[in-house]
């Protein structure tokens, strides 16, 4: 019993992991129609950048730079990570997406692939600042917050689980941020705005609706969203590297893709669904043999049957093909 | 107009770096006859990047130590280093630089099994000697007769993790957790296991994950309910780490061992308290005190203003072994020098004595280390099998 209690959360640890990223991936997606793989890129980052912030404080106050942080230190962290991403969000989409905007949609989507290839080199170049690193090759220490890795004795005497309250954290982040993006796009001037861009460009447009402006203020929320999920992340995996990005971006694309890409509802259960399989997957055992070298296999088979019977996802609606 | 004259200004701009390249070429080219150039090859970019970069500085200091005593047959030493990228098909392409542009006589690298499986092909057709410092892949030197490793391979390393934990630890339940997505993870956990299998212990559980992964709680989970003694990590430290820090976190306190890919300084930066206590078999350790360890040690901090690592030391093992064969051989031609390097019998390198066997396979002994206040430890060393 308690096995599977403990599987249960790992798989909607994962899941909500998975979910943060594929809410990035969909708002833009949702808005201009482009698959941004950059966003994996970002949110390492944002990873990196919150690291930073957590080591230097540490050394400034006299402790090891891998100490445990405090509170206030890993809020300040995010913040400096969220105002740093949301800074590249916007200058990549200024920069290398709104020139491509007319252009052909291949040509934005080998620039999105382009551009996650120069932020991973570029983060693997040594950079430091007053002597702390913060980017290199080498992977980097990722503090954790005081108290968020022992795990909860209250649970662990009565259920025979064990939770750290990072897991508690990060499963809470993440319905916070789906409500308050719900909010956001139901109640909002600029949601109304991004919503109206998504249904459609040149009508909006016409309407006058600052198109520019909208988008932008997209990639920036997105870039956000992608600094967050990089910090629980990296706290969760306590190191950030460069190719951090790399392997849950592909997963959180899934995700967003399983769920209707352009559905936030949809991207967010995308997410925990994929979470929840992977895990099941490999929690299974045949006799001596065990599943868990098919986990990956089985959330991408699982992808190409939802694209055969359902192309517009769990959650997507079917759009007439525009001619 | 002016942008016709920018494009002629380019135009002109390139026209003469091109002739300015290859008239330095030239120069090159006679400068030739009184150097002796050497390949080296490693992956200098990409995921793997800080393993070639160490490994090439070793290659360094040991080719400003040689040319320092007066290079090697009377002539000066010249290492060109080729980049892999960290991918096996870019080693190919790396191996045919050196070969077919740099006219090297002899390739110290690659630095990964995959890329050195990559590369090996081309450098058998060549008939160039390429003696890889650090692939301990089995599959490696089977590639042809002119494929060299300096290093032990993955069937003795298994072996070695496997018997310390049932001899020494006595220890009769383990776990083994690796990467399904890499063939040095695979084939470690295969000779681990073969070996722990034949010496009378039971392997509880055997998960896997591959590359990267966001949690490996799941695993983990499922481990923990076997009640292993011991944990098997044939893995590098990236994922490593995390690992043994999950593994606390479920409450997993049984000690965790793998081979060299976790020897790195930041299984401990990373790791901290968690990974005290783990084991883990390596070629070398630069606290050995050893007076030849020391020097190397010593020279490198000077040269590099950091400390060797594990990479390191074999990248200058195997450069000094290469110098070594072709002073022997008299010759830069390729099979006589194949031939020398062959014959290299108990060289005394800062990894230990190296021995070629008929397979072209270093027999050297292994240490097995333990984390202990923040840093390795030597527990042991072990001999190389009896041939």
């Amino acid at each position: 019993m308690a096995y599977y209690l403990q599987q249960t959360i790992n798989a909607l640890t994962t899941g909500s992991l998975y979910a943060l990223l594929a809410l990035g991936y969909t708002m833009v997606f949702g808005v201009l129609r482009l698959i941004n793989f950059a966003h994996g890129e970002v949110c390492m980052v944002g990873a990196f950048v919150a690291a930073f912030v957590a080591r230097a404080w540490n050394q400034a106050a006299g402790l090891a730079p891998t100490a445990e942080q405090t509170w206030v230190q890993a809020i300040c962290g995010f913040l400096v990570a969220a105002l740093a991403c949301g800074l590249l969000g916007f200058t990549i989409e200024r920069m290398a997406y709104r020139p491509l905007r007319k252009a052909s949609k291949l040509s934005a989507l080998i620039t999105a692939i382009s551009i996650s290839l120069i932020l991973q080199n570029l983060a693997q170049i040594q950079w430091r600042i007053n002597g702390i690193q913060l980017f290199g090759p080498n992977g980097l220490a990722f503090p954790r917050i005081i108290g968020t890795s022992t795990p909860i004795v209250w649970l662990r005497d009565t259920c025979g689980i064990s939770v750290v309250p990072l897991e508690l954290l990060i499963l809470g982040l993440t319905a916070g941020t789906l409500l308050l993006l719900w909010y956001i796009v139901r109640y909002t001037h600029m949601g109304q705005a991004m919503r109206a861009v998504s249904i459609s460009y040149d009508a909006a447009a016409l309407m006058g609706i600052p198109i520019n402006r909208t988008i932008s203020s997209t990639f920036i929320l997105g870039s956000i969203l992608a600094a967050l999920g990089g910090c629980l992340y990296g706290m969760n995996n306590t190191k950030v590297e460069p190719l951090m990005g790399l392997i849950p971006g592909l997963k959180a694309f899934v995700a967003a893709v399983l769920g209707g890409i352009g559905n936030i509802p949809g991207a967010a259960l995308g997410g925990f669904m994929l979470g929840i399989i992977e895990t099941a997957v490999a929690a299974q055992q045949i006799g001596d043999v065990s599943l868990s070298p098919y986990r990956d296999a089985v959330a991408f088979v699982l992808l190409i049957v939802v694209l055969l019977i359902r192309p517009e996802g769990i959650f997507g609606r079917a759009l007439p093909e525009k001619v | 107009m002016t942008r016709l004259t920018w494009m002629y200004v380019v135009c002109v701009g390139v026209l003469v770096g091109i002739t300015g390249l290859g008239l330095s070429a030239c120069g090159e080219g006679q400068v030739q006859e009184q150097v002796i150039i050497l390949g080296g090859m490693g992956p200098l970019t990409g995921r793997n990047s800080t393993f070639g970069q160490s490994t090439q500085q070793g290659i360094q200091l040991a080719e400003s130590e040689i040319n320092a005593q007066g290079g090697v047959l009377g002539k000066k030493v010249r290492i060109i280093f080729a980049d892999t990228e960290s991918r096996s098909d870019r080693a190919a392409l790396a191996a045919g630089k050196l070969i077919n542009e740099d006219k090297v006589v002899g390739i110290i690298g690659s630095v990964t099994s995959g890329e050195s499986l990559g590369a090996a092909a081309q450098v058998q057709q060549a008939r160039i000697p390429m003696l890889s410092p650090t692939s301990t892949n089995p599959k490696v030197t089977q590639q042809g007769d002119f494929i060299f490793r300096s290093c032990f391979n993955d069937t003795y390393q298994g072996r070695v993790i496997a018997t310390y934990a049932a001899r020494e630890l006595k220890l009769t339940r383990a776990a083994i957790l690796k990467d399904i997505g890499d063939d040095y993870s695979t084939g470690l956990a295969d000779a681990i296991r073969a070996e722990f299998i034949r010496l009378g212990g039971q392997i509880v559980a055997e998960e896997s994950y591959s590359g990267s992964e966001a949690t490996y709680k799941t695993q983990l989970t499922k481990i923990a309910d076997s009640k292993p003694e011991i944990i098997f990590t044939p893995i590098y430290y990236s994922a490593g780490v995390t690992i043994i820090r999950q593994a606390r976190e479920l409450g997993i306190m049984v000690p965790f061992m793998g081979g060299d890919g976790l020897h790195y300084d930041e299984t401990i930066t990373l790791g901290g308290k968690d990974v005290e206590g783990c084991y883990v078999v390596s070629h070398f350790i630069n606290s050995d005190p050893d007076p030849k360890v020391q020097k190397f040690v010593a020279d490198y901090r000077v040269k590099f203003s950091n400390e060797p690592n594990v990479l390191a030391a074999l990248g200058y093992d195997a450069a000094k072994i290469m110098f070594a064969a072709l002073q022997r051989a008299g010759t830069t031609e390729g099979t006589k020098l194949r031939d020398c390097l062959a014959q290299t019998t108990n060289y005394p390198g800062v990894t230990g004595m190296i021995t070629f066997d008929a397979q072209r396979n270093a027999q050297k002994s292994a240490v097995v280390l333990t984390i202990h206040a923040g840093k390795f430890e030597m527990l042991k060393r072990i001999a190389p099998d009896p041939q």
